[in-house]
């Protein structure tokens, strides 16, 4: 059944995102899209954009909006969406609030110790690449249309350099580019 | 006091947009500014470590404070305050898009928002590198990580669960060179 799949998925996309609600944005996508194909890498995209415009934290955000969609794709009922997305941001968060508590109880003193040191600074650089695969997976003709001279693609491509850079160079806040982004599309395509 | 926490951690999660840390300065705002709960230097030390941990850093960080201020009661009380509203919110929003998504204006306005929403993604890419201490010797790491999820499709648990087997060899590894350099060291002196 779906709603249990879901759950224990998002039991392990908890435990193993290190490094940031971007970091669980990618483990999310594998297990949504590619693993069980429980939704199409634009609606994902989709997902992903009506996240980063909601307050909260993107990582929770994400596991509920993907999971009430997983269950509604199915073909089941909407109120069985609202139980799966309610399953999956739980199970998000169970595990990885127990292991803190496990840490604040026993460990104290472990930022010291070198092994520890080692892990997380190899863990910081592989999320680096985790996060860098999962903007890669979204570039797709869904999402930018055919490459070539018309105007979807070049819309799509200036709209994706602008964004780049105010979020990069200025740290723009997302929720402005998101609405900037959205009033271009309006106004682009409906002219 | 429980209830007090619930309603500080329903606005750090209601008001904040734009993921976990763009929350730092309110909830710096709310713990250490406004009711006193944490010293700053406390504060700072529990945000290391939420981000060192697994899972989502805003959740650890409640977590934290919580259980600092009032035991499990605190846990649950700081938690629930941080995610009530947004997963309210996501699910009405979904329902809403669920109806009307064969809408030609949302349509339009989600044509424009999923270049931006991949970009989006792609920024945090590079400002994370060089927090991460990228360097030409160690940039093999991420990149071997992004082909092997991207092209080889390979689950990302795979690659973080390597990149801490990696962690632990290289960390011990390290731990022996300085341990036998030490001794060199010593018998020299």
């Amino acid at each position: 059944m779906i709603l249990i799949k879901l759950f224990f998925t998002f039991l392990k996309i908890g435990i193993f995102t290190f490094g940031g609600g971007y970091s669980m944005v990618a483990l999310i996508q594998n297990e949504v899209v590619m693993k069980n194909g429980w939704m199409t890498a634009r609606e994902f995209t989709d997902i992903l954009a009506v996240s980063q415009m909601t307050p909260g934290p993107l990582g929770i955000n994400t596991a509920t909006y993907a999971g009430y969609t997983a269950v509604v794709n199915s073909g089941l009922p909407g109120w069985m969406g609202v139980v799966g997305s309610l399953l999956a941001s739980l199970a998000v968060i169970v595990l990885p609030v127990v292991a803190m508590l496990l840490v604040l109880r026993f460990l104290s003193h472990h930022r010291d110790n070198p092994v520890v040191d080692a892990i997380f600074r190899v863990l910081r650089l592989t999320v680096v690449g985790l996060i860098a695969a999962a903007a890669l997976l979204l570039l797709t003709t869904d999402s930018f249309g055919i490459p070539g001279l018309n105007r979807q693609f070049v819309v799509s491509i200036l709209l994706f350099a602008g964004v780049f850079c105010f979020s990069y160079f200025k740290r723009t806040n997302p929720i402005y580019l998101i609405l900037a982004s959205g009033l271009v599309g309006l106004v682009v395509y409906s002219v | 006091m429980l209830w007090k926490l619930f309603v500080s951690y329903w606005k750090i999660g209601a008001f904040t947009i734009g993921g976990g840390y763009v929350m730092i300065p309110l909830m710096e705002r709310e713990i250490v500014d406004r009711h006193g709960w944490l010293s700053r230097d406390e504060f700072l030390d529990l945000m290391s470590l939420s981000q060192a941990m697994p899972g989502i850093f805003a959740v650890n960080m409640a977590t934290c404070v919580g259980r600092r201020l009032a035991g499990w009661r605190g846990v649950v009380a700081a938690v629930a305050g941080n995610i009530t509203m947004p997963i309210v919110l996501i699910l009405l929003l979904a329902m809403f898009f669920r109806h009307f998504r064969d809408n030609v204006i949302v349509d339009r306005i989600f044509m424009g928002l999923r270049p931006a929403v991949v970009a989006l993604i792609a920024a945090p890419v590079f400002r994370m590198a060089k927090t991460a201490g990228i360097t030409w010797r160690n940039c093999w790491i991420p990149v071997v990580a992004a082909l092997l999820i991207w092209l080889f499709g390979v689950s990302p648990v795979w690659v973080v669960l390597a990149a801490i087997i990696g962690g632990v060899v290289y960390g011990k590894l390290k731990a022996e060179t300085s341990y036998e350099n030490q001794n060199e060291n010593g018998k020299r002196g």
